[in-house]
């Protein structure tokens, strides 16, 4: 493992119907029937309902079954899809583990590169170029403005998205939840755990 | 619900793949975007929901359609595309020109950099 994956330069690529997305936000902009802004607002509504259920569900098989753990640390890509989340454009999957010594966080660029089949929608802030570029830098400060303070022990691996390899970070299991199920341990796994930018929440603190 | 009340409009808009909750799911971002696009013009009064049902639903009953309904969301902007042309909005020629703007422009940006419609070299 090592703490930057190369990562090859020809991988901003918009498929056809990002494309023309785009091409309506462009048009309909410039004509002023649209912002971008009431866009964001009106996509963050929904960003943090959805999607993300799908990874939770991936962290609370992980944590309950060892041998699935196993499967996700060596071929994330089919032991997510194995669950039925895979993305439309195939690309491939990568878990990170947090350990007592190691935090992990992923960045991404400003495309294309977020597991959405897991994650669902990204987060605004995720897609900011400050987010990304300060991520590198000094991912400790950044993880303080997220209000999260690791011991500076704590090792922090940052891992740079890319359209062809996703990450998803594998929190680490909170203490007091060996009685509970999978569905109870989902409710335990917000998003931001999975990008690396939170920690699973304590028990009592589902929903 | 928040202030865009998009529950009418979820009711208003056939075969959207919808949550347990009631919200709509989405798979990619475009797909939220052309969602909220939508639902903008729609406040903006650039087209009346049931308008909108209409193109939608011409879309959808198209011949060639998935099985699986996986490309709901290809319909769902070509529906969008459809109005705003009728709309003389813009045009068809318009929207293909500026779709292959913007993917010559996605090429040419560099890993880590937003991608702009000005990076396309063409322009």
């Amino acid at each position: 493992m090592h703490d930057h994956d190369d990562h090859d330069h020809h991988d901003n690529h918009f498929p056809d119907m990002q494309a023309r997305v785009k091409a309506l936000e462009t048009v309909l902009t410039q004509k002023g029937l649209i912002d971008p802004a009431a866009i964001d607002a009106i996509v963050e509504t929904y960003e943090t309902k959805i999607g993300p259920r799908n990874g939770a569900r991936v962290v609370a098989k992980a944590w309950s079954e060892p041998d699935f753990a196993d499967w996700l640390s060596r071929d994330a890509t089919a032991a997510i899809a194995s669950l039925g989340y895979s993305g439309r454009q195939g690309e491939h999957m990568r878990a990170v583990f947090n350990t007592p010594e190691t935090h992990n966080l992923v960045v991404c660029t400003l495309c294309s590169c977020y597991p959405w089949a897991v994650l669902g929608l990204p987060p605004v802030w995720y897609k900011a170029p400050p987010y990304r570029s300060r991520a590198v830098i000094d991912p400790r400060g950044v993880l303080e403005e997220f209000g999260l303070t690791l011991p500076h022990t704590k090792k922090i691996r940052v891992w740079d998205s890319t359209a062809e390899l996703r990450y998803i970070v594998i929190p680490e299991r909170p203490e007091g939840t060996e009685g509970l199920d999978q569905d109870a341990l989902t409710d335990l796994v917000p998003r931001d755990s999975m990008i690396g930018t939170g920690l699973a929440k304590p028990v009592g603190a589902g929903r | 619900m928040n202030a865009h009340e998009p529950s009418n409009l979820l009711t208003g808009s056939p075969e959207l793949p919808k949550s347990l909750e009631g919200d709509p799911v989405f798979a990619e971002p475009w797909q939220a975007e052309a969602f909220a696009m939508t639902v903008r013009l729609h406040e903006k009064g650039v087209f009346s929901w049931s308008e909108w049902a209409e193109a939608l639903s011409r879309e959808l009953y198209q011949p060639g359609r998935c099985a699986d309904g996986s490309d709901y969301f290809d319909c769902w902007v070509a529906a969008l595309s459809r109005l705003v042309t009728e709309l003389s909005i813009t045009s068809e020629a318009q929207l293909d020109h500026l779709t292959r703007s913007w993917q010559r422009a996605a090429e040419a940006t560099p890993h880590g950099q937003p991608i702009l419609l000005e990076n396309d070299p063409a322009l």
